[in-house]
């Protein structure tokens, strides 16, 4: 049968997410979200969830969708300061005690999303040596500059955004739309890509950016009701 | 006192001055962004944002703006000549693998090691945001700082050692403040240049930790500029 990994809706996607599960998200700066699956994972209902996510407070994204149902357990990202004075959701359930925070620096947070998807366990960064996110992480010395060891993340599923895809799950992006995707779509045993379109004809290798050996499903972007 | 302190544009167009032909250039958050808007003209210089734009350009004008193309503020921005774009891994790997020549930064402390605390206040009941900070400030060829000498209440943020939460261990190679351009060597705080009618003792007294004055030290000359805070 020859591969086809469309599927016909966010919610056929999402169907078997299940409690308990760690969830990457793309996105960065209004680009990248892909809040038609976030929207659906919301009706889906998953809970005890470890969101991976660059920003916990994004305004764009509809990330909050799923902290504000009480869905999240966990989250790692580089960001979690809503804007402004007002506590966001995330920062009012952290306070809280209701959702566990891992902070990273944002170059240690990709790679070790780029790390889990290449088969590395762990790296060695100096980003971060003798500060607060830190703490209590090895230390080693590399020819005379001090690093922090970090592990590596893995998901159980990564929800990413892409401008188009084809049957056989490759993807192009739009300007700084992939941010975190590519690197989020290696480290997790599934991968879904919310797109604007698919294409009927395959994605020339030239203009392919992720290949489709990272994808397991796509779903065309649904506008919300 | 006498001295007239740069505004924030002019403390933008100071660091500004400092950037070479060629160059690889991170431009932080807030303050260090406008760094872009005063370069010395007929300068090629390629600036990187975290999110993987390598070649950012003006902002996007009204009718210009594409949701899909941001710098690392979230702003919507247009690319220059030869710009490409990489994912957020590639451009991390970029930054750590040090290939960007200067990073400007904000901040709120500086020690006279270099030590940077510029990422977490301590804001009670908000939320860590370290983003790229770390990242670019201990990875980056050169990082400068862009920064008032003191705080509103007038406290010292040139000082012997950082208080706030360290953003990364001596990485500070040039500060530009409002009153002052100061280098972080391996003896400590050096002045420079300084704006005209400041004195030496009056630096001293301004700034927190010991500050030797050089011996060619010059005076800023900033046009005049509508301050862009």
């Amino acid at each position: 049968m020859a591969i086809d990994k469309r599927v016909a809706s966010a919610a056929a996607a999402l169907a078997d997410v299940k409690d308990g599960s760690t969830v990457l998200i793309s996105g960065f700066g209004g680009a990248g979200f892909p809040n038609t699956l976030i929207r659906a994972l919301r009706e889906q209902g998953a809970k005890q969830l470890t969101l991976v996510v660059n920003s916990a407070t994004h305004r764009y994204s509809l990330t909050h969708l799923l902290i504000e149902s009480g869905q999240v357990a966990k989250v790692v990202c580089s960001a979690a300061r809503g804007a402004g004075k007002d506590l966001s959701p995330f920062e009012q359930l952290w306070k809280a005690g209701k959702i566990e925070l891992v902070c990273l620096p944002q170059g240690t947070f990709s790679e070790a999303i780029r790390a889990g998807g290449a088969g590395i366990p762990a790296f060695y960064t100096p980003v971060g040596v003798g500060t607060d996110l830190a703490s209590g992480k090895e230390v080693r010395e590399f020819d005379g500059r001090e690093f922090v060891l970090e592990r590596a993340i893995k998901g159980d599923l990564t929800l990413m955004r892409a401008d188009t895809s084809d049957v056989y799950g490759n993807l192009t992006f739009r300007y700084s739309q992939a941010n975190f995707g590519p690197a989020m779509a290696t480290a997790s045993r599934c991968t879904i890509a919310e797109v604007r379109a698919v294409e009927s004809e395959p994605i020339p290798h030239t203009r392919a950016q992720l290949p489709g050996v990272y994808v397991n499903r796509v779903v065309v972007e649904e506008k919300p009701a | 006192m006498s001295a007239k302190p740069l505004n924030r544009s002019q403390m933008a167009w100071r660091a500004a001055q400092d950037i070479t032909e060629g160059q690889i250039v991170n431009l932080g958050l807030g303050m260090p962004v406008a760094v872009a808007d005063y370069l010395k003209p007929g300068l090629d210089v390629f600036f990187q944002s975290e999110n993987g734009v390598v070649g950012v350009g003006p902002l996007a004008a009204e009718g210009q703006i594409d949701t899909d193309l941001v710098d690392a503020g979230s702003r919507r921005i247009t690319l220059r000549r030869g710009a490409t774009i990489v994912d957020s891994a590639s451009s991390f790997a970029m930054i750590r693998g040090g290939h960007i020549d200067v990073t400007v930064l904000g901040a709120f402390e500086v020690a006279a090691n270099g030590d940077l605390a510029n990422w977490d206040m301590r804001v009670p009941n908000k939320g860590p945001l370290v983003g790229g900070a770390m990242d670019l400030a201990a990875c980056a060829q050169a990082v400068w700082v862009i920064m008032e000498h003191n705080t509103r209440k007038g406290g010292a943020r040139l000082i012997e050692a950082c208080t706030l939460p360290l953003t990364a261990k001596r990485c500070v190679k040039r500060i530009f403040t409002d009153i002052a351009v100061v280098d972080v060597t391996p003896s400590g705080f050096v002045a420079r240049e300084m704006v005209e009618g400041l004195s030496p003792d009056e630096l001293r007294a301004r700034t927190g930790a010991a500050i030797a004055i050089a011996a060619d030290c010059g005076t800023i000359k900033a046009p005049p500029l509508a301050d862009g805070a």
